[in-house]
Formats: C-alpha cells, structure tokens, sequence
C-alpha cells in the first residue's frame, strides 16, 4: 500500500468509529484523543477496524506509535512492509 | 385493552416527537419489543413497550409532539377478546430488534430489569435470506412503495438490521448504504446538542437543588489491575481486548450490590432499593453534552459480556439509538475520565438516582508498598451519594469494598 492509501484507509476507518468527526478534520499532527477526543473505546474500536482492514494487529504497547495520523502512516507503513 | 403512552426518558422530560413507528395494528408485541422511536433532548430513542399482546390501533401521528403521558397506541392484552378476529401479522413484517433481554414477568407498572445485559448490537446487518421480504418499519414500507422501491436492495441500518425511513429517505438511485458509507452523518441523527445542553441543564440543577449530596474520594492502587488486564490484552486480538473502565463499572457494580443504599431510585415515595444494579455508563460526546444509558443486571454479567454491552452502548449513543428502558433504569451511574484527563472527578447525581462514582486518570504516584516507597499506578475514586438515603459510613464501605474489588482483578 502507498503512504496514501494508508492515511486513507486510516482515515475512514477513524471516521466510521467517530462518524460526529468529518475527514477534514483530521489534521495530520492531530492527537486522536487530545485533539479530537477520540475516548478509549473509540480507540479500541479504531484498531479493531485497521486490524479487520488492514490485518494489523496494534499491541497495546504501540498505541502511542498511531497517536496521530502522520504516526499511523508511518507505523502501519512498516507493519505492512 | 391497555394504553401505551408517551414515557419519561429523563428526570425532565416534558414531551417527545414521534419520528417512527416500528409496529402497525395487528401486530403481535411483547415486553421489550421496540414499537416507536421519539426524538427528545437527548437525541432519539427506541421506545420499547411494556405490555404484551397485539397493537389495537395507532394513536398519535408521525411528526406529531406528545406530552408524556398522552396516548400512543391501543395494546389488545393476551386473552382480551378482540374486537374482530385479526391475522397473526406476517413474521417477515415484524421489525426484528436486535436479540432482546427476556423481562421477567411481574406486576409492577415499570418492567422489571432483564435478566441479562443485552448482546452487543451486530456490527452488519444479518444476512438477508433470499427470498423472503426484508425486516422494515411500516413507515419504510409505505415511503418504499411510494417511490416503487424494492426493499431487498436496501441494507437496513435499524435494530437487527430492520430497515428503517432513513434508509428509504436516501436518495434515489444511489444504494443508501454506500451513500451512508461515504457521507456518514456529522452528529448523531435527531440529536440537537443545544436542547441536550437544556436537558442536562434541568436534571443537574433539579440535582442540586433536591438532593443534599455529600462526597467521599478515595485513592485506589491500581497497579495489580493495570498489570493484569495488560497481560490479558497482550495475547488477544483487538476484538477481545477489555478496558480498564469495564473494570471500574464491573467493581462498582459488585459494590452496589452489597452496599444496597447506593443502588435505586428516589421516588413519590422515597428511596426505592434496587435488586440488580442498573449501572448507568456516561459517554461523553464530542461537541458536548453528556449521556449515560444504563447496563442491566451489570453486577451479574462476565468482565468479557459488559466490556461488549459498553461498547454497543457507546456505539449507539454516538451513532444510532438508545432504548428506553436504557434512558430510565439507571439505578447508578459510573463515571470516567479515561486514560487521560483530571485526577479526580467530583460529579453530579443524575436524578433519580442516588449515587455516582467518578473515577479520574490512573496516574503513576510514589506509593508505599511493603513499608518502602514505589512508583504504582493509582486512580482517585469519588462518590457521590445522596444524603437522604445514606450517611458517609456506608459511603466509606462502598469505596472501599471498589478498592478491594480492584486487587483482585481476575476475580472481576
């Protein structure tokens, strides 16, 4: 997958776990939970969707690697590397 | 014959909108079953019926504002003569709610609490059967014929996938599932935050005003349960992963149940004890306002099945709709900051409950373990309870049988 195809995928998924939140919204420094109050089990559900999308599976341990969308990008990238 | 009227979702609810109905006369209905749905402060809700037997006739009309208490349908009881014999309503006509708790029977006005949590909700609409017509609201039924829709092509987005007006609404030509998919809504449908911020306006200060509260905050080592529950997530998919604030609404519950003063309702009559604990889950939504259905029977339910009955409600109260019975039987309420945020929440009694639990951000604190300093991860735990019912001792048991709880986490 291309860099864009990851920040898409990422963003509709977090989209769908948060329909109140629209694409443009998502800046791609923003902290899902600081920024977009995204709470803990909109998180948990965000990586239950890239898992079934993408067979990523985030430990626990690197939720702090997808914080943001330039993060995720970048984490996912090399998961699915 | 029974009247089901307009009910109050909410310490202060006035009046409601009718938006849909889920059932027409001849309909066979049972306690539980979802029959309308009614726009209030707090954002739509499916209203569930009480009765059992078969809808006699409609009394209220779409769009139409009713008081609570006005009538809304005629329900013919089991065993009542009809009026003329009726056709058992065809099965495939009946909406299908999502797999419903089964209320035990009993006398009283108010449904008894089920026995059982409901399921989460299903994350797709089942499986259609080919073949045979759809699950869909009668007000579907009638737009779709209108505009000479076939129902097999539309996927449902109501309870167990039931299709519902707003799947028929969508624009014609466009499969209103993907169109749903590309353009999700921005907030969640019928829910105006201004009137919710005028409903919470209400209760809280009707809680403030009425009920003499008094605090009690304790600070609870949590780092038994953190190590636990991380061990337990590190092997398991997404899927099965629990969060610590189940742990909290599981604790809280299993506390309610022994101390019974924190647990009911404060009614005409005074404080009413409740036999399950109702815990009522607040789920703060972006933009604000605040709304917290409740978990039937939570105290009695595995650590596994409430993580799944949070997030459905979650779900719902973001998305889609809650139901009544969530919206009233709240017997306490958990409340919590999450994993970031304040270290202790003092919160509001939510009427006509009698106590809250607030738990803040676990935090790492310089803690003395064993007689020497260490580094542990803590929560803040504050109740609020209702001094009408009880006094700070029982508080005090309360808060300390959660932090008991919490040092055994497997046992949860």
């Amino acid at each position: 997958m291309t860099d864009a195809e990851i920040r898409k995928a990422f963003i509709e998924e977090l989209t769908k776990v948060a329909p109140d939140i629209a694409p443009s919204d998502v800046g791609p420094d923003d902290h899902l939970q600081d920024d977009l109050e995204i709470d803990s089990m909109d998180f948990l559900n965000l990586v239950e969707a890239l898992h079934k999308r993408l067979g990523v599976n985030v430990p626990e341990t690197d939720y702090p690697q997808i914080a943001t969308l330039n993060l995720a990008a970048k984490y996912l990238a090399a998961r699915l590397g | 014959m029974a009247v089901f009227a307009m009910p109050s979702l909410g310490a202060d609810m006035e009046s409601g909108k009718l938006v849909e109905w889920m059932v027409k006369p001849g309909d066979a209905v049972k306690r539980g079953d979802v029959v309308a749905v009614v726009e209030t402060q707090k954002g739509a809700i499916e209203i569930e019926c009480f009765e059992e037997g078969m809808v006699e006739s409609l009394e209220a009309e779409l769009g139409e504002t009713l008081a609570v208490g006005a009538p809304l349908a005629t329900i013919r009881g089991k065993g009542e003569a009809p009026a003329e014999a009726a056709p058992p309503p065809p099965k495939e006509e009946k909406p299908e709610p999502e797999a419903k708790p089964e209320p035990a029977p009993g006398p009283a006005a108010k449904a008894p609490p089920p026995a059982k949590a409901p399921p989460p909700a299903p994350p797709k609409p089942p499986a259609h059967v080919p073949g045979e017509a759809p699950p869909a609201s009668p007000a579907a039924r009638a737009l779709a014929a209108e505009r000479g829709i076939d129902l097999s092509g539309i996927t449902g987005t109501g309870p167990g996938g039931a299709i519902v007006l707003a799947d028929v609404e969508a624009p014609s030509g466009a499969a209103p599932a993907a169109a749903k998919a590309e353009a999700p809504p921005k907030a969640k449908p019928g829910l105006d935050l201004d009137q919710m911020r005028v409903a919470i306006a209400n209760a809280m200060a009707r809680s403030k005003r009425e009920i003499p509260h008094y605090y009690l905050t304790q600070t609870v080592d949590l780092q038994k349960a953190t190590d636990w529950l991380a061990a337990r997530n590190a092997d398991r998919p997404p899927e099965e992963r629990v969060l610590m604030g189940a742990l909290f609404v599981k604790a809280s519950a299993l506390a309610a149940a022994k101390v019974p003063e924190m647990n009911g309702q404060y009614g005409a009559d005074g404080f009413e004890p409740s036999k399950g604990v109702h815990a009522g889950v607040a789920v703060a939504l972006r933009g604000g306002g605040l709304i917290a259905p409740a978990i039937h029977d939570a105290e009695g339910i595995t650590l596994e099945d409430l993580m799944a009955a949070m997030k459905d409600l979650v779900a719902r109260a973001r998305t889609g709709r809650l139901r009544s019975s969530e919206m009233t039987d709240g017997t306490i309420t958990v409340s919590s900051m999450g994993e970031t945020g304040a270290e202790a929440m003092t919160a509001v009694i939510y009427p006509p409950q009698v106590s809250i639990v607030a738990f803040g951000a676990p935090v790492e604190r310089p803690w003395i373990v064993d007689g020497k300093i260490a580094p542990r991860a803590v929560v803040t735990v504050t109740l609020s309870a209702d001094h009408r019912v009880s006094d700070g001792r029982r508080g005090a048991k309360f808060l300390a049988e959660i932090d008991r709880l919490l040092q055994e986490p497997e046992a949860l």
